[in-house]
């Protein structure tokens, strides 16, 4: 059976020092799909892209995840990686004394080695750095320094969006990329993002806020509460959440788990 | 996480030294221990002549007198000086005139560790004195560089040849009764490089010493003269290695330097001597007494080091700003990983007005690595207008190890402006990550971000030897973040 599927997530359950924070997520991504996670402060939604990136703070305690119908969960963090995952972080990392142009150089030649691709020659490496530099509108003085080092909240997401484009991957998962931008950041970062994205490129965005949906239009926007999706639509019902804010949701999602657990007596 | 580091920290530290391996070849060796006999013996094997053995007698004598300094932050096991071997030269020719006289074996040693002897074959700009165990093997472009008035040679050679010369400036900056491992040195020093450039000449290559430790229970100590006459400059680079051996093995060194007015001397210390095993076992000893006079107006002495091997390190390259404008700069990375110890700094003497001086440390430990800076910056009471700035890093990998600074300063001078900064790090999990998430492994996500941390110092390294040191610095720390 033909599985059209680029990313598939079976009743997910992790946990973080013995908590559970993901309870059983299910969600499904078609390739060139885009999907926006919504949910309250501490709703797990980080947790998620830590689980899907192979980051160790997160333990998996059930389901299975696969990605182009492997199983992701046996892959390192950095097979993850050349395999086309890529995270724009939530809180980007500082790396001092590590140039961005060493760091990029060697993250695209991983990828290059993985593929079976010979390293990307000096010249072209460069003509490539300058072409996505003026695809997310990012200052050249930015890509002359170390990564992240002394950025500002804004500039540290530009670089997120500006290694996207560098690595092209398959599925992009966007932690929060929107938050900490001004408007015309904001129209740019979310306007890269369109630019980078090939057909079959997917896209996972993690937001709180409407307005970076206005540019990038999810085909489904999932919302996430107490580690479980408990509901998927369209995106209009990102433009509810916007205006109801999540108290229904919490009581709905409330109700169906006391009729759940009521069920189980 | 945990465990994957674990295990790629088993494989790395495993035994990975590169450069473990023994030439088999014939070696004139003389019994062990250590008495004037044995002085006198080593003098006369080399030919000297009678101020030299004079020399040699005084500093032994003194040395006698003398005891092990116990102030470095060092844990070191009794030496026993009598079951030491003082001199062992593989059996050659002591200055063979062309590389047929070089026995081949000693050639495809060199080969082996990246330095062929074959003017053709070597790094284009780099002339290379080849010492092992105690004597000099050979010397490349040393033709090309005596049509510039330039001495490049080995220092039996230049005791033959430029006898007044080597009396003049031998002792002058490290005198024999120094320290403890100095006067040894001074009293069985074997080989070592001699250079001369002659007045307004720019050396036009990198010279450079490869030291070589081949011979068991040896111990190494060789010395090194470097006079740059006025207005000169010289680049110069010293590497060594050794093999793997569960003994530890004595290596003393000293090198002075002289800069007359106008004169700029690098010297740059690749140093990747045996460091011992994951256990602590083996590696070499490696206490080098290193310094550099500015004697003229306007010179300028600059050390360059990168300290990756040897299991125990004890070393402070230091200047002596005697002459007015003079400027002394250290630049350093010390690696410590599995059970190496390194006590080592500078120490900046600002005897001349408006002399300046710059001190930058990068210490890295690892494993149960301890790393110690110790570091001295005087100003004398003439010195006025003197600047230093001090700037002193530490990066911790794990929780095993260790890193302290030991700061000196003393100033008689009120004009005098001396500056300290000091800073600890660890490589974060969450960095580490970063790399992983772009498709950077974990052994190199770490070299990255090492000499990301180093490479203030590694930029003033030679061009060609920048990037070995930067494998280097990658292949000593792999995976030893805990
Ligand atoms: N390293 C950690 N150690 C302990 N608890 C953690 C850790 N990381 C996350 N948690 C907990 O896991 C839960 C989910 O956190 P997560 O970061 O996934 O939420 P989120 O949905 O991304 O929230 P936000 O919208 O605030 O970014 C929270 O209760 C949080 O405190
Ligand atoms: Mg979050």
């Amino acid at each position: 059976m033909k599985n059209d599927f680029l990313l598939q997530i079976k009743e997910l359950k992790a946990s973080i020092d013995n908590k559970e924070i993901l309870k059983g997520l299910n969600l499904e991504v078609k390739p060139g799909e885009i999907h926006a996670i919504m949910g309250p402060n501490g709703s797990g939604k980080s947790t998620l892209a830590s689980v899907l990136t192979g980051r160790e703070i997160a333990t998996v305690t059930h389901g299975t995840v696969t990605f182009e119908g492997r199983n992701l969960l046996e892959m390192s963090p950095e097979e993850r990686a050349r395999e086309g995952i890529f995270l724009s972080f939530q809180y980007p990392i500082e790396i001092p004394g590590v140039s961005m142009v060493n760091f990029m150089k060697t993250a695209i030649n991983e990828q290059r080695k993985h593929r079976g691709q010979d390293p990307l020659s000096a010249s072209e490496f460069l003509r490539q750095m300058r072409e996505k530099k003026e695809l997310v509108e990012i200052d050249s003085a930015l890509t002359n320094r170390s990564v992240n080092e002394g950025f500002s909240g804004g500039e540290k997401k530009k670089n997120e969006i500006f290694q996207m484009a560098m690595l092209e991957p398959r599925l992009a998962l966007l932690d929060e990329t929107d938050s900490g931008l001004d408007i015309d950041a904001l129209r740019i970062v979310a306007n890269g993002v369109n630019k980078i994205r090939r057909p079959d490129t997917s896209v996972i965005v993690i937001t709180h806020y409407q307005r970076l949906l206005d540019y990038i239009v999810p085909d489904h926007v999932h919302v996430l509460y107490d580690g479980r999706i408990v509901r998927s639509a369209g995106p209009e019902l990102a433009l509810e959440l916007e205006e109801r804010g999540y108290d229904w949701i919490r009581k709905e999602a409330e109700v169906s788990a006391e009729s759940w657990t009521t069920g189980q007596k | 996480m945990e465990n994957d580091q674990d295990k790629v920290l088993d494989e790395v530290t495993s035994g990975e030294y590169k450069y473990g391996f023994v030439t088999d070849i014939e070696t004139d060796v003389i019994p062990a221990g250590l008495n004037e006999d044995v002085v006198r013996l080593i003098s006369s094997k080399k030919e000297e002549p009678e101020w030299l053995l004079e020399f040699r007698l005084k500093a032994f004598r003194h040395w006698q007198t003398m005891k092990m300094p116990q102030w470095a932050n060092l844990k070191i096991p009794e030496i026993h000086y009598q079951d030491i071997i003082f001199y062992a030269a593989p059996r050659q020719k002591i200055a063979p005139s062309s590389l047929s006289d070089v026995d081949p074996e000693l050639l495809r040693t060199f080969d082996k560790l990246g330095i062929p002897l074959e003017e053709q074959k070597h790094l284009t700009g780099v002339a290379v004195d080849a010492v092992m165990d105690s004597i000099s093997v050979k010397t490349t472009f040393r033709e090309t560089l005596a049509e510039m008035g330039i001495i490049f040679c080995s220092f039996s050679e230049a005791v033959k040849e430029h006898p007044t010369l080597v009396q003049k400036y031998l002792a002058s900056v490290v005198p024999h009764t120094d320290n403890f491992f100095a006067t040894l040195n001074s009293a069985v020093f074997s080989d070592g490089s001699f250079c001369y450039i002659p007045k307004g000449v720019r050396c036009p290559m990198e010279l450079s010493t490869y030291f070589r430790i081949n011979a068991s229970n040896t111990g190494q100590f060789e010395r090194t003269l470097l006079i740059a006459d006025e207005e000169s400059y010289v680049s110069y680079l010293e590497g060594c290695t050794a093999p793997m051996r569960d003994e530890n093995q004595l290596h003393a060194a000293v090198v002075e330097i002289v800069a007359e007015r106008g004169a700029e001397v690098k010297y740059s210390t690749v140093q990747n001597w045996y460091p011992g095993d994951k256990e602590g076992k083996g590696g070499i000893f490696n206490f080098v007494t290193k310094r550099g006079l500015c004697k003229g107006d306007d010179s300028k002495i600059s050390w360059t080091q990168v300290e990756t091997g040897s299991a125990v390190t004890w070393k402070y390259p230091s200047c002596i700003l005697r002459g007015d404008n003079s400027i002394g700069e250290f630049y350093s990375v010390a690696v410590t990983n599995n059970h190496q110890q390194a006590d080592t700094g500078t120490k900046m003497i600002h005897i001349g007005k408006n002399t300046r001086s710059t001190i930058v440390s990068k210490g890295i430990s690892a494993g149960f690595g301890q790393n110690s800076y110790r570091g001295l910056v005087k100003v004398l009471k003439k010195a006025q207008g003197a600047r230093n700035f001090s700037q002193c890093d530490s990066l911790l990998l794990g929780d095993k190890c260790g890193a302290h600074t030991f700061p000196y300063i003393e100033v008689d001078n009120p004009s005098a402006i001396v500056e300290h900064e000091a800073t600890t790090s660890r490589i974060g999990e969450d960095q580490i990550f970063y790399c992983n998430q772009r498709g950077i492994s974990t052994e190199d996500a770490i070299g990255l971000i090492v000499n990301g941390y180093a490479r203030e110092v590694i930029n003033k390294l030679p061009m060609e030897f920048a990037v070995e040191a930067q494998k280097l610095l990658q292949i000593s720390l792999e995976g030893s973040v805990g």
